[in-house]
């Protein structure tokens, strides 16, 4: 695998001949418009712009790629996807790429984000079947080691104010929702193949 | 009229004034909502960023137990409304992707908004107003994903939806145009980083004060929750003082109707709607 910080290395086409299989998705289709970048409403907290993923995707860069925020700051809200003149799901190679760091159990760059992600899943998977909130934020405090950071800079209580305000106007509850009847059925969801 | 409904999981708790809103309008409009039995959540960004096959296996489930009810579904969060079209559009042309489930395909898939501004209906609501909106100044905000990538969503107008624009005017508000109907509000960063959420929804605030808008209507509670709850925390840290109430559509419908209500849905806003609507002579 080349490796590097130049992109001017021996390209590589092991990423792009995965992405395309496991997806379906063709990088090397892009010709480099940057119109994905163009309307990219979070390019200002990315460190590579989206079109610059795509290239290092297709030249095989995959450290750098794997190892950029920008795939974990994309919100996924389909823009870029939309736009591309060459039809690549840019999105979708965002979504690949993160999957794929963490199947590898890459150290990510934004850690907060994937504690998020991770502690939604275990909260659908602990119900039994739908999203407890109050759980969610307990369980991504922990997770993301955010909960002790905040309880030290004090910003614990503006959450637990902001709970409490939930709480008051009727759009939080502490009681859990109510558990599926076809747990089994449900639990099945999570064999991946 | 019979449909069926999936509420997805945000409108059992922290959206209950979306679900009042929509349970109070249906009544109004004589449609029957049929939650899907034992339905799951979608998944949501979570699974679509780290585990795609879940992503798809959670929602085509939630899809699977629609069909058995043999109507159409509705669905009023932009995300659960993507991701069961994601899950539909895998189920119905790359079935190898999921062989264990089984997916005819013949039932509809509703983003609620696209439901309810349906021609006939929207007769019927303009044939109900009783408390016109006045020339309520609005923008209105589409969730994103309502809308895009169209080749999932199957929607012409993407790139510049109109029909809750269409609904506002003939409700007797005043929609004005602006070039942030479809952009992101940060969704899912809420928690995680809302350092996020707050530069995107400072621009769609000034974006929208600068369109002449003195509220913003949306039909998401993603959006709603990410433009209504940090507003104060947006205001305090750039030091202006914002003043957008954050309407849902469906209270929108509601207030024009003149369901007995609307206040009780309005209450559990942060930003207060309430000066607004008095001043506007609406409440």
């Amino acid at each position: 695998m080349a490796v590097g910080t130049s992109y001017g290395l021996e390209p590589q086409f092991t990423l792009s001949d995965e992405i395309f299989r496991d997806r379906q998705i063709c990088v090397t289709d892009c010709y480099q418009c940057a119109k994905c970048s163009a309307g990219c409403p979070l390019t200002f907290a990315m460190d590579r712009l989206p079109h610059e993923i795509i290239r290092l995707a297709g030249l095989g860069q995959t450290d750098l790629v794997l190892d950029s925020n920008t795939i974990w700051v994309c919100s996924a809200c389909e823009t870029c996807t939309t736009r591309c003149p060459n039809d690549i799901d840019i999105a979708g190679v965002m979504d690949y790429l993160k999957e794929r760091a963490v199947r590898t159990g890459r150290p990510v760059p934004q850690p907060q984000v994937l504690a998020f992600h991770r502690a939604f899943l275990d909260d659908i998977r602990l119900t039994g079947g739908r999203l407890h909130e109050p759980l969610l934020m307990g369980l991504y405090l922990l997770r993301s080691g955010q909960g002790l950071k905040k309880l030290q800079t004090g910003a614990l209580k503006e959450d637990l104010q902001l709970g409490l305000k939930m709480f008051r106007k009727g759009r939080l509850s502490l009681k859990p929702p109510r558990q599926l009847q076809q747990l089994g059925a449900l639990a099945k969801l999570w064999h991946t193949p | 009229m019979k449909v069926s409904y999936y509420p997805g999981c945000s409108l059992e708790h922290s959206a209950r004034d979306y679900q009042e809103s929509i349970s109070a309008v249906a009544a109004l409009l004589n449609i029957d909502l049929t939650e899907i039995p034992d339905w799951n959540c979608c998944g949501a960004t979570a699974a679509h960023s780290i585990d795609a096959h879940l992503a798809l296996t959670l929602a085509a489930r939630n899809l699977i137990q629609a069909e058995a009810l043999g109507q159409d579904v509705v669905v009023p969060c932009a995300l659960c409304f993507n991701r069961l079209k994601v899950a539909e559009h895998t189920l119905v042309h790359q079935q190898s992707a999921l062989p264990e489930m089984n997916y005819q395909g013949v039932i509809k898939i509703w983003d609620l908004l696209d439901y309810l501004t349906q021609p006939p209906l929207l007769d019927q609501i303009q044939a109900k107003i009783v408390r016109p909106l006045r020339g309520l100044r609005t923008v209105c905000y589409y969730g994103c994903v309502v809308a895009r990538p169209p080749k999932i969503t199957q929607r012409p107008d993407y790139e510049n939806p109109t029909n809750m624009d269409t609904l506002v005017k003939r409700l007797g508000g005043n929609p004005y145009p602006w070039s942030y109907k479809t952009d992101c509000c940060g969704a899912g960063f809420t928690i995680s980083r809302p350092d996020i959420i707050d530069t995107l929804v400072q621009k769609l605030y000034d974006r929208a004060l600068e369109a002449g808008a003195e509220c913003i209507v949306v039909s998401c509670q993603m959006c709603q929750a990410n433009l209504d709850i940090p507003q104060e925390r947006i205001s305090r840290q750039t030091g202006k003082s914002y003043y957008l109430p954050v309407l849902y559509f469906t209270e929108l419908i509601g207030l024009a109707l003149g369901h007995p209500e609307v206040t009780t849905w309005l209450n559990r806003h942060f930003v207060d709607p309430l000066p607004l609507l008095q001043r506007r002579g609406l409440l």
